[in-house]
């Protein structure tokens, strides 16, 4: 087996008892993504030199500490502030002067005091906005599993990546959807966190009140090691919230029996693919074959996540692109008549047509006279879709849901309706709006071979929930195990 | 489909300091247009007596003592990231009125 195959569990295992070492895991890593990358498009950046010298600084060390992420190592979005590591959002905005930003993001610096080892940088749509990494820079990341498909997005690079065993594990963001998604379409768990659950700090922002910080992994156990090193309040990120972080792993035995699981109607819908709809239905009666008890619900506002979510996030990206002027990073331009002059130009130039569609779209939602029908509205709107989920969760511990309506899509399939491209996100978007936790797992593949992905919804901060539930299904399951032949 | 026409798009490019080819105008138009109607679903919903929701877990304003923190970037660390000239800890801008 391939040591780039194990995950965190079997790699710490094996460190534990000097087996293996980190040296040979980074190794293992550094010769996939060679082997492979060529065809997936998944990693922008590497970082193996230092990869390398931080792997033998740990193999040197006398005493083995206890932290499972010790010498493991992973790849991380490029929108996440690494010190002196290139960092470019894949974005010609970044991308001509390879922003080496001066700090670490939070999580890169709470991953590193535990020893876990970054090994480069992942593709990602242009400043996180699209669902399928085709708006990047560096062009699209393939699907491991159909190299004519897209890996999902806006975090494909990372999902494909930890499905093809790049990496052990692997850092992504959500907004709307952007872990889950590509999650699903590369058939890897991917956990998107109840928003604040993790700092946002130092990690490029899309839509701020919105944004999320989560993981890529080969198992739901892996998923829970990863947020116990990364969960908790940070002083530098305002909005993480003073909620005490349990011992996810303790959660994960304690199986599904006597938990409600609701099925919400909403989620099943004309024009989404029926083996998505088999699949998902499938694992509901494998959690009845577990002991729980699968309740039918209703989120009545669910047709509204997407109107809600196109107003509140592009509106949030036009105050978040305006930092991006040309004058403390990024891309410049040779002799501009006077300031107004510069910004446009270095704006047109640097950022991609999906970045200024979103720019155009929040600028007319915030514009006098129009703020209160569009952003104000879809706040309100935002409040309704929230209460959906209270009130659904007073019924119910959790909710089961298809990821996406669809397995992976043909690259380019969307590139001329942006409209369509944003109904991708139809399953995801309403609980980011909500910001409650959501966990993608594997439950299926496709007459194609394509993966499927179920996910997992629970109340704010009960991660540990959807760990408890998610594992249960693994181990009763094997899709978790099928690899990608590349 | 919502009413957007090209002299709204320029001005709205000219408020978000975006300069846009003829060509990205007629692009951009009609997607924006198409986007808006998608948007203006949300009229459907009525949110009469609804408060808006803009922080989702229900956090109020944090405070913090005011104590400088020490583990931070250099001055010079951070201007180095700048593609424009320094002078005295200082990035030259183009000027904001036109003169050299």
């Amino acid at each position: 087996m391939n040591l780039s195959a194990l995950t965190i569990t079997q790699a710490a295992e094996r460190l534990q008892k000097r087996d293996i070492s980190s040296t040979d895991l980074v190794k293992a890593c550094i010769e996939a993504i060679e082997k492979k990358d060529k065809q997936l498009n998944a990693v922008v950046h590497r970082n193996f030199e230092r990869a390398l010298f931080e792997a033998k600084n740990i193999d040197s060390e006398k005493k083995a500490d206890g932290n499972p992420l010790r010498g493991i190592p992973y790849l991380a979005k490029d929108v996440y502030c690494e010190k002196d590591v290139p960092t470019t959002a894949c974005s010609n905005m970044l991308r001509n002067k390879d922003y080496l930003p001066p700090y670490d993001a939070t999580t890169i610096r709470r991953l590193k005091a535990v020893g876990a080892i970054s090994i480069g940088k992942t593709n990602t749509d242009e400043f996180t906005m699209g669902g399928s990494t085709e708006t990047s820079c560096y062009g699209v990341t393939k699907c491991p599993w159909d190299v004519s498909r897209v890996a999902g997005g806006s975090s494909g690079g990372s999902a494909a990546a930890v499905a093809a065993d790049e990496c052990v594990f692997a850092l992504g963001t959500d907004t709307g959807g952007s872990i889950r998604q590509p999650a699903s379409y590369c058939g890897c768990v991917g956990l998107k966190v109840t928003y604040g659950r993790t700092s946002r700090f130092g990690v490029m922002s899309m839509a701020s009140s919105l944004d999320t910080i989560g993981t890529f992994g080969k198992t739901v156990e892996d998923a829970a090691i990863i947020l116990q090193a990364i969960a908790g309040r940070d002083p530098l990120d305002g909005t993480t919230g003073d909620v005490q972080v349990p011992d996810y792993r303790a959660a994960l035995a304690k199986g599904v029996k006597g938990l409600k699981i609701g099925l919400p109607r909403e989620y099943f819908i004309e024009g989404m693919d029926p083996e998505v709809e088999t699949a998902v239905r499938e694992a509901a009666k494998a959690f009845e074959g577990l002991g729980a008890t699968i309740v039918d619900v209703s989120l009545p506002h669910t047709d509204y996540g997407i109107a809600t979510y196109y107003v509140i996030c592009p509106s949030e990206v036009s105050s978040n692109m305006a930092r991006y002027d040309g004058v403390r990073y990024g891309h410049t331009v040779k002799n501009p008549e006077n300031l107004i002059e510069y910004y446009e130009r270095v704006r047109s130039e640097g950022f991609g047509p999906e970045v200024k569609r979103r720019i155009m779209i929040g600028t007319y939602a915030l514009s006098a006279g129009y703020y209160d029908a569009y952003y104000r509205k879809a706040q309100k709107v935002r409040t309704l879709v929230k209460k959906d989920f209270e009130d659904a969760f007073q019924k119910v511990d959790l909710l089961l849901a298809p990821t996406a309506p669809t397995p992976a899509f043909v690259i380019g399939a969307h590139t001329n309706d942006p409209v369509q491209m944003y109904l991708e996100d139809v399953f995801t978007v309403p609980a980011s709006l909500a910001g409650m936790p959501g966990l993608s797992i594997p439950c299926g593949f496709s007459r194609n071979n394509l993966p499927i992905g179920m996910q997992l919804i629970g109340p704010h901060f009960r991660e540990d929930l959807l760990f408890q539930v998610g594992h249960a299904y693994e181990q009763s399951t094997d899709w978790h195990t099928r690899k990608p032949n590349i | 489909m919502a009413q957007l026409t090209s002299d709204d798009v320029r001005h709205i490019a000219q408020l978000a300091r975006l300069r846009l080819t003829d060509a990205e105008v007629a692009k951009f138009t009609p997607e924006l247009a198409s986007i808006l109607t998608t948007i203006n679903k949300l009229s459907e919903v009525n949110t009469e007596n609804v408060e808006p929701t803009a922080q989702v877990t229900g956090l109020h304003n944090r405070f913090r003592e005011d104590v400088i923190w020490t583990d931070v970037p250099t001055t010079e660390e951070m201007l180095a990231t700048s593609p424009l000239p320094i002078s005295d800890q200082q990035i030259v801008t183009p000027s904001a009125h036109g003169e050299r």
